[in-house]
């Protein structure tokens, strides 16, 4: 049985409901699952995550989607939260995370201009070339809300910058991943996610 | 966006669409009559909104409890706005924030000057039942922080519906007692009242809706105008 275009792996917490209706004005309707064969299965997956590693880290380990993620050679884009848990960890309470891709989500670093945690629109610079990042010229504006990040690496895709710059888009292999969320920046996100189901599967 | 008696304004819908493809930042909905009656909004149109936008926004009026807050976050809204619920039952704040994260949650405040300091005003949606409370501005904004609060817009009363400008005073007093992000409300009248109270008082942003309502300003070019000032703004 062929499996669905675009599956969004539901890990828990609030705001599936603008994730459904960014891809909705897409013209895909994507699988809310937690189902292993239906996201094994998908052309595309979506991680998404809102609220604490350890929650969603245990989430993952009690709907035993842990390995099933790790095995996945389609496209899969995580989003926010789920970005972090692609990483090795987070020293939100120090979780062990998916070991996907190398790094540690770190606390993000504030001052009296930039209040922790980071809510609100800033510009993204490419790092590296992908058709992911197509049409999207450095200094696009993104929407984040987070208090952790991922440090600047050899897997940085995209960078942003708080009070010091951190990681805004990563990638390695089939898994990118994005800190910010493309389903509330407007043309720039919706942009992003149309490039993404563009490629290659 | 305001929804009062006094002003009726076009399907909120196909206004929240236009301020968005206008390059707006956030959109807040305000049910300001939900307090005072002591009902709830009806939250179909958050679907609604939810479906059509793709910035964030938040809404306002009528969250009296965690299952309220619930309803209008699963449905898509990002933030959630407390103002008379929280002075009537400050836990609220904590319980809020313990469940969503203070990200999601917006104390709104609003403030006038009387006998030479700052108080709290309550139920402000219905001017019969408007209400000063017994609570000075920049000491409720301390506790708010405290107990978990992660933004604060502040609606200085003395300016609202008058067009002159900003409290730029008033904010900037409360800008030294805020480490949360503080929102200017109450007073824009012109492009250039924005500009300053991003420099005089030294906001993380500024909310206005008669004059956006009126289609007087063109967010777009609003937001032009600003980038051209040397403020850093998205532009689109």
């Amino acid at each position: 049985m062929a499996g669905p275009a675009l599956a969004i792996i539901d890990s828990g917490g609030a705001n599936i409901a603008s994730l459904l209706y960014a891809f909705q004005r897409l013209g895909v309707a994507p699988e809310l699952t937690t189902d292993p064969s239906r996201i094994r299965a998908a052309d595309r997956v979506i991680l998404p995550g809102v609220g604490a590693a350890r929650d969603a880290m245990s989430r993952l380990h009690d709907l035993g989607l842990v390995d099933v993620i790790r095995s996945l050679s389609q496209p899969v884009l995580g989003i926010c939260l789920g970005m972090q848990l692609l990483a090795d960890a987070s020293e939100e309470e120090d979780v062990e995370c998916l070991g996907i891709i190398p790094g540690t989500a770190g606390k993000l670093q504030g001052d009296t201009s930039c209040p922790v945690p980071n809510m609100g629109w800033c510009a993204i610079t490419a790092s590296q070339q992908h058709a992911l990042l197509s049409s999207i010229e450095d200094g696009s504006y993104f929407y984040f809300v987070h208090s952790y990040a991922l440090p600047v690496g050899d897997f940085t895709l995209a960078t942003a910058s708080h009070a010091a710059p951190f990681s805004a888009m990563v990638r390695r292999d089939n898994f990118f991943a994005a800190q910010f969320h493309p389903e509330k920046s407007s043309g720039n996100g919706a942009r992003l996610l149309a490039n993404f189901l563009e490629i290659a599967s | 966006m305001q929804f009062r008696n006094h002003r009726v304004v076009g399907d909120i819908v196909e206004l929240a669409e236009r301020y968005s493809v206008e390059g707006a930042d956030e959109l807040v909905f305000y049910d300001i009559t939900a307090s005072p009656d002591g009902r709830t909004v009806d939250r179909s149109w958050v679907d609604r909104v939810a479906a059509v936008i793709d910035i964030p926004f938040c809404v306002a009026g009528g969250i009296r409890s965690v299952a309220d807050a619930e309803d209008v976050l699963n449905k898509g809204a990002d933030k959630i706005s407390v103002n008379s619920p929280a002075l009537e039952s400050p836990d609220l704040i904590n319980e809020l924030a313990r469940r969503f994260g203070s990200q999601c949650v917006v104390l709104g405040v609003d403030s006038r000057e009387q006998d030479g300091a700052y108080h709290v005003y309550q139920y402000t949606g219905d001017p019969d039942k408007t209400v000063a409370a017994e609570l000075a501005t920049i000491d409720w904004i301390t506790e708010a922080q405290n107990r978990g609060i992660g933004e604060v817009v502040l609606n200085c009363m003395n300016q609202d519906g008058v067009r002159q400008g900003y409290d730029n005073e008033q904010l900037a007093l409360v800008r030294q007692h805020c480490q949360v992000p503080l929102i200017a409300s109450g007073g824009a009248g012109a492009m250039q009242h924005f500009a300053d109270t991003f420099e005089q008082a030294g906001v993380d942003g500024a909310l206005a809706a008669s004059v956006f309502h009126s289609a007087e300003i063109d967010i777009g070019d609003l937001k032009q105008f600003l980038a051209a000032a040397g403020i850093d703004i998205r532009t689109v």
